[in-house]
């Protein structure tokens, strides 16, 4: 009883202050990708080493000449560097605060003109500013927000993941991100849930068991996609048994990327799903301070 | 290639008992003996390798060659653990009549890959105690998705609602307890059916595959180097043995090995693993008897490993560490200083912890004698790695087949014959120790050099396996190579497929509380185990 009584005591706290202060990453930590748009001459390298499918193009005719679209999904990034390593237009930084409340806000796009020899060159249109979240989702927010109040009680779902988010998301219970200090519980049944953490990419064996989970979970309910399969289903994509991402099966409120998101993104996502970010317009979504436009839906 | 003289004269010796029935396949490493025989000789060649060799059936898969030869080609994987090789018996099965006879009875270890190949590619099987299927669930259609005409993005109509039939256990004051596939904790999904009698538990069903994500067929769509970080996302808490293992597969099929560095780092990773998850278990089971004061030091010393992961690879669970050929990035001195200074700061914390645990006995009293697996029945169903060696199974690849910078470091493997939940723990807590010594040994002999071998171009039409002793047991890949950098076949194999059953014997007579510490101590993979 002394000896853990002693222990504890010679520990001290080891509870990092995240989100009040920056997240403890280590600089050489690979986050999210960041792309010289106006010097980029070819997206073809960084497409074909992609193994998910985060970096894709398509040509099309415009005009006489051919219009090259690239986009870059964080969504189905699984964060392993291998563009930046054939790219030099491509850059790993690690910035690991992604989620978004919009699949839109995790995708950027880029136009250019494509040259003769298959690399392109003039930037037609930048990724740019991206628009605000429209009304209808802000009043739909703020009402869950005043119902949920300033506890929440989540409920973990693995749909079908590796057990990397699982990883990471059993490490906010630990000593050091401490999810309890923010009223955050974790709970053993839907029932008792207002926050739905599910992994993914779904499987055809718990589509239906995802789908009672939520049907499970009294209203006002929020849902969050986890890690790059969560949002998009990750290298796994859609095929004969997974249904891809979370939101092919049952509606999200905010997606967290990573592949597994650390433990900061995790909080970050959350927090930001019941409006618990503290005002810091410029680091609210990395999307932000970037510059980058979304793509169409 | 030259076989190992021992597998040669295995060979010379079943060749004269069996004649010409039985020929003998090259192979690229001097480890593997393919032997191709017919049908009727595989019970025959099973127990001559399990009786008179010790082979132990350390897997079972198919492979669809019908556009090829004709035939759909079951491998049965002997390990010969004694002489440091592998056999491998390969029998044609005719397309026209699909039907394999089950060793099951004889060997209970095959039971699950048995259902697995008649699930994935059709092939019935004949004799088997417990047909049912099992990686897909009763409410698929007929669909034999690891067959070659099936499409991977096969659209499949919805569910039909047809529900699992589990096997009744009746009798006065039975009843059943269903628990899944969504669970009360942060854990994969999978359903546990208890029929209890008052608390003991009497029997066990486990219904698993719930996460199959279709791995196994998606390998045969990308190309090699995508297949590594698909690999890496088997199970996520042992990406890196699972990347490493793949790359072993693809690097001994091309005759490549990598350099002393890159096997030398990969070693070190490998032990990374087996820290952060050794004792992130160690402290579960703690949790799970209600001394959270320790999990909380424990949850807090894998913190610190994964933060250092962090700082070596980029990962905080070293993805996109592994490529074929080696590694994709070198530890520079100011890494090496921070592994180092990890190494002494987390045995001492360890210590500390493990003294914590030790004066607790009131640990000790729900951890002895329960969910006992006598080594018996560890033997006859195959448990491998941290379970076997908790009952009595003396193995561990790192040492009886060396791979990566294995035979380069000393060290000892930890062999109890209890087979209760604390001997589990105490495998953990002794691995533990001798991975502080196996990177201080790397850290010390790490030789100077290339990371990587290039492999430009891997030669089609080849087999060979990878394997590595990841910390939960050992995890084998392998891979039939197509032209194109691509796989015309690549089977994985984790412990934990292995494992399962073991659980229904360990639980049988305990009571239901005691499940989750059970389960904990095994703490198998879900997702490895669907894929």
């Amino acid at each position: 009883m002394f000896e853990t009584l002693r222990q504890s005591l010679r520990t001290g706290v080891v509870t990092t202050s995240y989100p009040e202060t920056p997240a403890e990453v280590s600089s050489r930590a690979r986050g999210r990708p960041e792309i010289d748009w106006e010097q980029w001459k070819d997206a073809r390298l960084a497409a074909a080493v992609c193994p998910s499918g985060a970096i894709e193009f398509v040509d099309e005719p415009a005009g006489s000449a051919v219009r090259r679209n690239v986009a870059l999904d964080l969504g189905k990034c699984i964060f392993c560097g291998l563009c930046a390593d054939v790219d030099p237009a491509i850059r790993i930084t690690n910035a690991c605060e992604l989620a978004a409340c919009l699949r839109e806000d995790l995708r950027h796009m880029a136009q250019y003109r494509l040259n003769d020899d298959g690399t392109h060159q003039r930037l037609l249109e930048a990724p740019g500013k991206p628009e605000t979240l429209d009304t209808v989702g802000r009043q739909l927010r703020a009402s869950i927000q005043s119902v949920l109040g300033r506890s929440l009680h989540i409920r973990q779902v693995d749909a079908g993941s590796c057990n990397g988010c699982e990883m990471e998301i059993h490490g906010l219970n630990n000593p050091v991100y401490d999810i309890e200090r923010f009223g955050i519980h974790f709970v053993a049944s839907p029932r008792h849930a207002d926050m739905l953490l599910v992994t993914g990419p779904v499987t055809r064996n718990m589509e239906l068991a995802l789908r009672k989970t939520y049907d499970a979970t009294p209203e006002p309910r929020l849902v969050v996609a986890v890690g790059a399969c969560g949002c998009s289903g990750g290298i796994f994509g859609r095929n004969y048994a997974t249904c891809g991402g979370v939101d092919s099966v049952i509606p999200v409120n905010v997606y967290i990327p990573g592949c597994p998101p650390n433990p900061h993104a995790l909080l970050h996502g959350i927090l930001l799903a019941i409006g618990r970010l503290p005002q810091k317009p410029s680091r609210r979504n990395d999307a932000d301070a970037q510059g980058i436009k979304h793509a169409p839906a | 290639m030259n076989l190992l003289p021992e597998l040669r004269s295995i060979l010379d010796e079943v060749t004269q008992r069996f004649g010409t029935q039985i020929r003998h396949a090259p192979a690229t490493q001097p480890d593997e003996l393919y032997l191709l025989a017919p049908l009727e000789l595989a019970g025959a060649l099973c127990s001559t390798f399990y009786r008179k060799y010790h082979g132990r059936l350390a897997g079972v898969f198919a492979e669809d060659a019908r556009a090829g030869e004709h035939a759909f080609f079951v491998y049965y994987v002997y390990a010969l653990d004694g002489v440091r090789g592998f056999v491998l018996v390969r029998v044609p099965i005719l397309p026209e009549n699909p039907e394999m006879n089950s060793v099951t009875n004889a060997v209970p270890a095959a039971n699950w890959q048995e259902r697995e190949i008649q699930d994935l590619f059709g092939i019935k099987l004949i004799g088997h105690p417990n047909p049912r299927r099992c990686v897909l669930h009763d409410d698929w259609p007929e669909v034999y998705p690891l067959r070659k005409d099936f499409d991977l993005h096969s659209k499949l109509p919805p569910f039909t609602g047809v529900r699992h039939k589990f096997r009744e256990v009746e009798g006065e004051a039975v009843f059943q307890v269903p628990v899944g596939p969504v669970h009360a904790g942060i854990i994969e999904p999978g359903h546990f059916l208890f029929s209890v009698a008052g608390e003991p538990v009497l029997y066990l069903q486990l219904r698993m595959f719930y996460v199959h994500k279709g791995i196994e067929k998606l390998f045969e769509n990308l190309p090699i180097h995508h297949c590594v970080r698909l690999a890496e996302s088997i199970s996520g808490d042992s990406g890196f043995a699972h990347a490493v293992a793949f790359c072993h597969a693809v690097e001994r099929a091309a005759g490549v090995e990598a350099p002393a560095r890159a096997r030398a780092l990969r070693t070190l990773c490998l032990e990374l693993e087996r820290l952060y998850n050794h004792v992130g278990d160690i402290g579960a089971i703690c949790a799970d008897v209600a001394f959270i004061t320790a999990n909380m030091h424990a949850m807090r010393l894998r913190e610190r490993v994964l933060r250092v992961n962090e700082e070596l690879t980029g990962n905080r669970l070293l993805r996109g560490m592994a490529c074929v050929g080696g590694v994709r990035n070198d530890f520079d001195a100011e890494q090496l200083r921070a592994l180092a200074k990890l190494v002494d700061e987390f045995e001492k914390g360890f210590n500390d912890l493990v003294d914590l645990i030790r004066g607790n006995s009131g640990t000790r009293d729900r951890l002895e004698t329960t969910g006992v697996l006598t080594p018996q029945v560890a033997l006859d169903l195959g448990i491998v790695g941290i379970a076997g060696r908790a009952s009595g199974f003396d193995h561990d690849l790192r040492r009886d087949v060396p791979h990566d910078f294995y035979d380069q470091v000393q060290f000892s493997v930890p062999v109890f014959t209890e087979g209760d939940v604390q001997r589990r723990m105490d495998v953990r807590r002794e691995e533990l120790l001798q991975s502080f010594g196996i990177i201080r040994q790397v850290l010390e002999k790490l030789p100077a050099g290339p990371i990587k071998a290039e492999i430009h171009e891997v030669p089609a039409d080849r087999v060979a396996m990878g394997f590595v002793e990841g910390w939960r047991g050992e995890i084998f890949h392998w891979v039939h190579t197509a032209p194109g950098n691509r796989l015309a076949r690549c089977k994985v194999k984790d412990p934990s497929l292995q494992n399962w059953p073991a659980l229904s014997e360990a639980i049988m007579g305990n009571i239901i509380p005691d499940f989750p510490v059970v389960n904990k101590s095994f703490n198998l993979s879900y997702s490895g185990t669907d894929r």
